[in-house]
C-alpha cells in the first residue's frame, strides 16, 4: 500500500529536511521502521530506549490516533496519510 | 403564582448593558448568534489568560474588545525589543516595562467597561489553584512544558475548561481541554519531551503572524464556550501550517488511563512540574555537557597577540547573515560528518549564538579526539557585550 508519512517541522532537521516521504507498507509499524531506517537520527526522537514510541509523539492514521486503533499494528490502506505529531510548547516566546 | 414572579425578579438582578455598552457591542447585538443573551454572558464571564506574550496579545485584545467582563492576566516578564515582532499589545515605548502593566494599560484603553486583574507572578504548584479558582475559563498561552502540565492539571482538579494553543516556527496547534467528558492535555501528550530533545535555538524562531492566528483561534473558542454557540474544538486537535496555509484536524479522545482525568486517577493534587519535565533546580535548560571554556575578553587578547586560533562557527548559515566573527562555518548538525575538515593539531575555539550549541559541538569533538578545543563562553551575545558592541545581538 502506498502511504504518505508527514514529518512535522520540529523533526525535519533529523529527516534531511523532508516534509513527507512515501512508502509501500502494510502497517504503521512497518512505515515507522522504514522511516527510522532511512533517517537514523529520527529514531532516538521517536522511540525511547525501551523501544516504545515516545509519549510526547503521537502517530495518526488520517485523523485517528493509533493508540485508539491497533497501535503499531494498525493496518494501512492505499492513500492513507500517517502524521507524526509532537508536542510543542511555544506561545509566549 | 411564584413562577410568574420569576421573570420580574430576574430582570432586576441580572446585569444589563448601559447605553454606551449597547453601542460598543452593537455588531454583536445585531447578530442572533450572540445577541443580548450572548453579550450578557460575555459581560458575566471570568477568563484567565496565562501569559501576555505572543498568544496572549490577540487573546487579550479580542477578549477585552468582545466585552469579557472580568479578564485576569498572569505574567512576570518585561517587554523587550525582540517581543515587538509579534506581541502586538506592546509598543516600542513599552520596552523595559512590565508586560502586565503595559498590557493592562492597553486593554483598559481598549475597553474601560471591563475588570482587569493582574497577577505579577510565575504560575507555580503553590499559587496556581488560588489564581485559577475565581475564573470560569483558563486560556493557556505559555511557552514551556512545566507550565503547560501545571495549567492542565490545575484545570482538571478545578473542573475548568482549558483553551489550548501552541506554536513552533510556522506551525500551530489548538484545542479545548477539560470540558466534561472531553480529553485533557495529558490524554494527548502523557509526558513532555526530555529537555535534551527539545529543539534548540538553531531550529527555533517563530513567524510573527502565527501567534496572531493561533491566539485568535483561542479567543474564538473562549467566546464560543461563553456564549454556548457553535461547535467547540474540544475533542479535536487543530493543526495549522502557515507556510502551506493548511489546517488539519485530528480526533482527540479522553484516555481512560490518563493519570489526571482518567478512570483511575493517580494525580489528585499538583506535583513538581519541573521535576516531571526533567528539569532540575528550576533551570530552564540544564547544561548538558561541560567543556573547557574561553572568555570573550581572553579570546580577543589572544587574537590581538596573533595566536594561531581556529574559530569554528556552529550556527546555521542564515544566522551568519545576521552577524559573524568570521569563523569557519559547520552547523552543529553537520559536525559529525564534517569533523574531518578540522585540524586537530590546531587550537580551536567553537562558538554559536549563546554558547549552548557550541558546547555540544566541543563535547563531540573532544570525544572524537580533539584535545585543544575551547567553547566561547556566552557565544556571540557575550562577545557583543564584552568585546565588540557593534556586533548585533539576536
Ligand atoms: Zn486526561
Amino acid at each position: 500500500m502506498s502511504v504518505k508519512i508527514l514529518i512535522p517541522t520540529p523533526l525535519r532537521p533529523y529527516a534531511e529536511k523532508n516534509e513527507s516521504v512515501q512508502f509501500d507498507v502494510r502497517t504503521v509499524g512497518e512505515a515507522l521502521d522504514l522511516l527510522t531506517g532511512r533517517f537514523a537520527e529520527l529514531r532516538q526522537h521517536l522511540y525511547a530506549d525501551d523501544g516504545r514510541l515516545r509519549s510526547f509523539v503521537n502517530v495518526y492514521v488520517n485523523d485517528e490516533d493509533i493508540r485508539f486503533l491497533q497501535k503499531e499494528k494498525t493496518p494501512l490502506r492505499e492513500g492513507d496519510i500517517v502524521s507524526i505529531i509532537p508536542s510543542i510548547a511555544g506561545g509566549l516566546l | 403564582m411564584a413562577t410568574k414572579l420569576e421573570p420580574d425578579l430576574k430582570a432586576t438582578t441580572e446585569p444589563k448593558l448601559s447605553k454606551d455598552e449597547v453601542l460598543r457591542y452593537s455588531r454583536h447585538l445585531i447578530m442572533p448568534e450572540v445577541g443580548m443573551d450572548g453579550q450578557l454572558k460575555l459581560k458575566q464571564a471570568k477568563v484567565l489568560l496565562i501569559g501576555t506574550g505572543g498568544l496572549g496579545a490577540p487573546l487579550g485584545l479580542y477578549l477585552a474588545a468582545a466585552g469579557v467582563g472580568r479578564l485576569g492576566l498572569v505574567d512576570f516578564d518585561v517587554v523587550d525589543f525582540t517581543n515587538l515582532q509579534r506581541q502586538v499589545t506592546f509598543g516600542t515605548s513599552d520596552v523595559g516595562r512590565s508586560k502586565l502593566a503595559a498590557a493592562k494599560e492597553r486593554l483598559a484603553n481598549l475597553n474601560p467597561e471591563i475588570q482587569l486583574d493582574t497577577y505579577e507572578a510565575k504560575l507555580t504548584s503553590e499559587n496556581a489553584l488560588d489564581i485559577l479558582r475565581p475564573y470560569d475559563i483558563i486560556v493557556d498561552g505559555t511557552d514551556n512544558f512545566p507550565t503547560r502540565y501545571l495549567v492542565n492539571d490545575a484545570c482538571i482538579l478545578l473542573g475548568k475548561p482549558n483553551v489550548y494553543g501552541s506554536i513552533f516556527r510556522f506551525e500551530g496547534q489548538a484545542s479545548v481541554f477539560g470540558v466534561p467528558g472531553g480529553p485533557c492535555y495529558r490524554c494527548l501528550f502523557p509526558e513532555p519531551p526530555p529537555p535534551g530533545l527539545v529543539p534548540s535555538c538553531a531550529e527555533g524562531g517563530v513567524l510573527g503572524v502565527l501567534p496572531g492566528i493561533i491566539g485568535s483561534i483561542q479567543a474564538l473558542e473562549t467566546i464560543k464556550l461563553i456564549i454556548g454557540r457553535g461547535e467547540s474544538l474540544a475533542g479535536r486537535l487543530l493543526l495549522f501550517d502557515a507556510l502551506a496555509l493548511r489546517f488539519r484536524e485530528m480526533k482527540l479522545r479522553r484516555n481512560p488511563d490518563c493519570p489526571v482525568c482518567g478512570d483511575h486517577r493517580t494525580i489528585t493534587q499538583l506535583i513538581d512540574y519541573n521535576e516531571f519535565c526533567g528539569i532540575r533546580g528550576g533551570e530552564a535548560a540544564a547544561p548538558a555537557v561541560t567543556v573547557p571554556e574561553i572568555e570573550p575578553r581572553e579570546l580577543k587578547a589572544r587574537l590581538d597577540r596573533g595566536d594561531d586560533l581556529f574559530i569554528l562557527d556552529v550556527r546555521e548559515p542564515h544566522e551568519v547573515q545576521i552577524c559573524t566573527l568570521n569563523g569557519y562555518l559547520i552547523p552543529l548538525g553537520d559536525i559529525p560528518k564534517r569533523a574531518h575538515e578540522l585540524d586537530s593539531s590546531r587550537e580551536i575555539v567553537v562558538h554559536c549564538r549563546s554558547g549552548k550549541r557550541s558546547a555540544e559541538a566541543a563535547d563531540f569533538l573532544r570525544k572524537a579526539g580533539f584535545r585543544k578545543i575551547w567553547n566561547l563562553k556566552g557565544g556571540i551575545l557575550a562577545w557583543s557585550d564584552q568585546v565588540d558592541p557593534s556586533v548585533p545581538k539576536y
